[in-house]
């Protein structure tokens, strides 16, 4: 990656170009993701009625994000009754503090954690391990993304783009471990790694994927086990989660957690899903002494306060709109530069992080609308991509390319102007080749990789002409016979 | 509390100021019997389960194969501890990890004398349980429609038992099948009312990854094999 002082865009541009031509890595993650794929179709298939359970979820979700502050209220008014602990934090560093606050009023030493892209958002691990608290991930793919000291590539797969001779060379240097090709190994490694961390953590992290309204409870959807270890063996238990993840009833989830399954990995249900309604309670046997639940809002109250895209609320963080991206797919995860990557990260980001130096990511799209057809709660993604766009356009109008759009309009009102511009273009193709990818040329962005279309000598409307002429002489010549 | 309770006011104040302006609702659910769309609707557009016993239960065997959970019916209580045992000696078991409950209090009886018995129930060494060969559990329903077992930390005998032995035993009775999630939902609501455990969770064959190229490994962090001890 590039450093840190690059503009986003112009870190996007450089990393584009350079993932999008490194074919390994590319053919890695279309293998991974042709697996994705014929898991996920076959356990569609399944469903009565795909289509209707869709618009049943997006109807839910919009219910409860178009009613988050009763919801939100309602949980914590479940969730304290039975000893949990609200804590509601505006931004990044404020949830970031009341965590730090609470390791230290607590005397934690050692942390676990499961997966949580709040985390990445909030850049929590870095805060952890400044403050000299042992921190560790317990999710596989984020474990060998910690070690590597990398962002996740994908927030489902974090380590998709990996192969595993590379974990293992990774496990070799860090761990100490032997050279091995099975992942079954590799696993196993890290397996035992990590059972002694959950073991001695103190604190336990998790995010959360539900938010349940109406029993106080949240809902963690896995396939390890980690987040079960992460959330019942350490004395205290704190739950980062946006405020969005809201469904205003448990039994929702029975809508909720089969498609969250079926499109996020292809499987009927994952490993692991579960609800957690407070800390270990009267005459339980084990569980968290106490259990925090940090709402973050983090901006997303400034994407609610747009009611064109609140939709993109809606989200359930399954990644299946990067699965399907061709342009994910093309340039991959890190080159987006965000904590949420493929096109839903492209429409939430510029919300959360200002559209100005953001916009360009509603850029990386071919406008397929594939991510839009493959959302299982039926956000238009596509469209808001063209909404960020406009946006944009609307927020800081790009005076070149108004210029040339005015120059354009201008020529195309004007028949004869517009004639006498293709019978010049020929010999702009002549002489274009002189200035072809130098700084002069102006259509260099496209000449860098590809060759220009030459213009053709006789224009289609030349050409028709000629036709024409000799049609209706020969009908002439037809009509006196 | 000294740690408060952080902008409470600011954020519900900011959630209601947005909200204020209606947002569309893009793609309406088709609401068969009017309102809301309800739990008993999802049951038309999810993976159909039939009706009858015989088939609910053809369903979780075949899932069960799918997701590498074993499934071996047991016509009564000391066949199953049969089978524990047999397992016990084949692989040399010498700790078995368990909680007190029903259906436990009888089969511990009948397991061998040499495989030592860990009670969760008072309390346990972390350790102690992580080196166990084994744990057995209850649980609170069985799920047709996904090949899940619900478990909770009431029926399970806490949070850990399920899931940190490498080797999970959930004795359950066949009565105690579901058609769905929706349906494990409201017996769960009703059985505990407005006191529910802490945890309830949904465990859907033994615990797996495939975050290394994609490819399937079972028992990433949890129990590498889940095996199902189905009373008749």
């Amino acid at each position: 990656m590039t450093a840190l002082a690059d503009p986003p865009s112009q870190q996007f541009q450089v990393d584009a170009n350079r993932t999008s031509s490194d074919s390994p890595r590319r053919k890695a993650v279309r293998h991974a993701l042709s697996n994705y794929q014929a898991a996920r179709d076959r356990t569609g298939a399944t469903f009565t009625d795909w289509k209707s359970a869709r618009a049943a979820a997006a109807t839910i979700k919009h219910e409860a994000v178009n009613h988050l502050d009763q919801y939100l209220e309602e949980f914590e008014k479940k969730f304290t009754a039975r000893g949990g602990k609200v804590f509601w934090a505006n931004d990044s560093k404020q949830a970031r503090d009341y965590i730090l606050d609470l390791a230290e009023e607590k005397g934690v030493r050692s942390i676990v954690k499961s997966k949580a892209m709040t985390g990445e958002e909030i850049h929590l691990n870095e805060a952890l391990l400044e403050k000299g608290y042992g921190v560790v991930e317990s999710d596989l793919g984020e474990y060998i993304q910690q070690l590597k000291g990398e962002a996740p590539y994908h927030f489902v797969f974090p380590c998709m783009h990996l192969r595993r001779d590379e974990i293992s060379d990774l496990f070799e240097k860090e761990l100490g471990t032997a050279k091995t090709d099975s992942p079954e190994e590799l696993t196993m490694i890290a397996r035992r790694v990590l059972r002694r961390a959950y073991i001695e953590a103190d604190m336990g992290i998790s995010g959360g994927n539900f938010i349940v309204a109406d029993t106080g409870m949240i809902s963690i959807t896995e396939n390890e086990g980690n987040a079960r270890l992460t959330v019942g063996l350490p004395k205290i238990h704190v739950a980062l989660i946006g405020i969005e993840k809201v469904v205003p009833r448990l039994g929702d989830l029975a809508l909720f957690l089969p498609m969250l399954a079926t499109a996020g990995t292809g499987q009927h249900l994952t490993g692991y899903n579960s609800m957690y309604g407070g800390p270990r309670q009267p005459g339980e046997i084990d569980g968290p002494d106490e259990f925090h639940v940090v709402f973050l809002d983090n901006h997303r109250t400034r994407l609610l306060a747009d009611p064109e895209q609140r939709d993109a609320l809606h989200c359930i963080r399954c990644g299946a709109c990067l699965n399907v991206c061709p342009i994910f797919k093309n340039i991959g995860g890190h080159t987006y530069g965000t904590t949420y990557q493929g096109p839903i990260g492209s429409v939430i980001t510029p919300h959360f992080r200002g559209l100005e130096d953001w916009k360009h990511l509603s850029g990386a799209s071919s406008l397929c609308g594939a991510c839009t057809e493959t959302c299982p709660v039926g956000i238009d993604i596509h469209h808001h991509l063209l909404h960020n766009r406009r946006n944009a356009a609307a927020q800081k109008p790009a005076a070149g390319e108004q210029f040339l759009w005015k120059a354009f309009t201008f020529l195309m009102k004007r028949p004869a102007l517009y004639r006498l511009a293709t019978k010049f273009a020929p010999l702009g193709s002549l002489l274009h080749p002189l200035i072809a990818r130098t700084m002069v040329d102006p259509v260099r962005s496209w000449t860098d990789t590809r060759e220009f279309p030459a213009a053709p000598l006789h224009s289609f409307r030349a050409q028709f002409k000629t036709h024409q002429r000799a049609q209706a002489l020969a009908s002439n010549l037809g009509g006196t016979q | 509390m000294s740690l408060g309770t952080g902008d409470r006011a600011g954020i519900l104040g900011r959630v209601r100021e947005a909200l204020r302006e209606k947002a569309p609702l893009k793609h309406p659910a088709e609401r068969s019997a009017g309102g809301e769309p309800t739990t008993a609707h999802f049951r038309e557009w999810l993976p159909p389960v039939g009706p009858s016993i015989d088939e609910k239960y053809a369903l979780f065997v075949k899932l069960s194969e799918q997701l590498r959970s074993e499934l071996l019916p047991c016509p009564d209580i000391a066949h199953a501890a049969a089978t524990v045992s047999a397992l016990a000696q084949q692989l040399s078991w010498k700790t078995l990890a368990l909680h007190r409950g029903s259906l436990l209090d009888q089969i511990a009886p009948l397991l061998p004398p040499e495989l030592a018995l860990i009670y969760v129930d008072a309390g346990y060494d972390k350790d102690a349980l992580e080196a166990c060969d084994a744990g057995i559990t209850e649980c609170d329903l069985l799920v047709a429609q996904t090949g899940s077992v619900c478990v909770t930390s009431t029926s399970a005998g806490g949070r850990v038992l399920s899931v940190l032995p490498p080797h999970h035993f959930v004795l359950a009775r066949r009565s105690q099948l579901v058609t769905d999630l929706s349906e494990a939902y409201s017996t769960l609501a009703t059985r505990y009312r407005e006191n529910y455990p802490s945890m309830i969770s949904f465990i859907t064959g033994p615990s797996r990854t495939g975050d290394i190229e994609r490819i399937l490994v079972l028992g990433a962090h949890g129990p590498k094999r889940l095996t199902i001890l189905l009373l008749s």
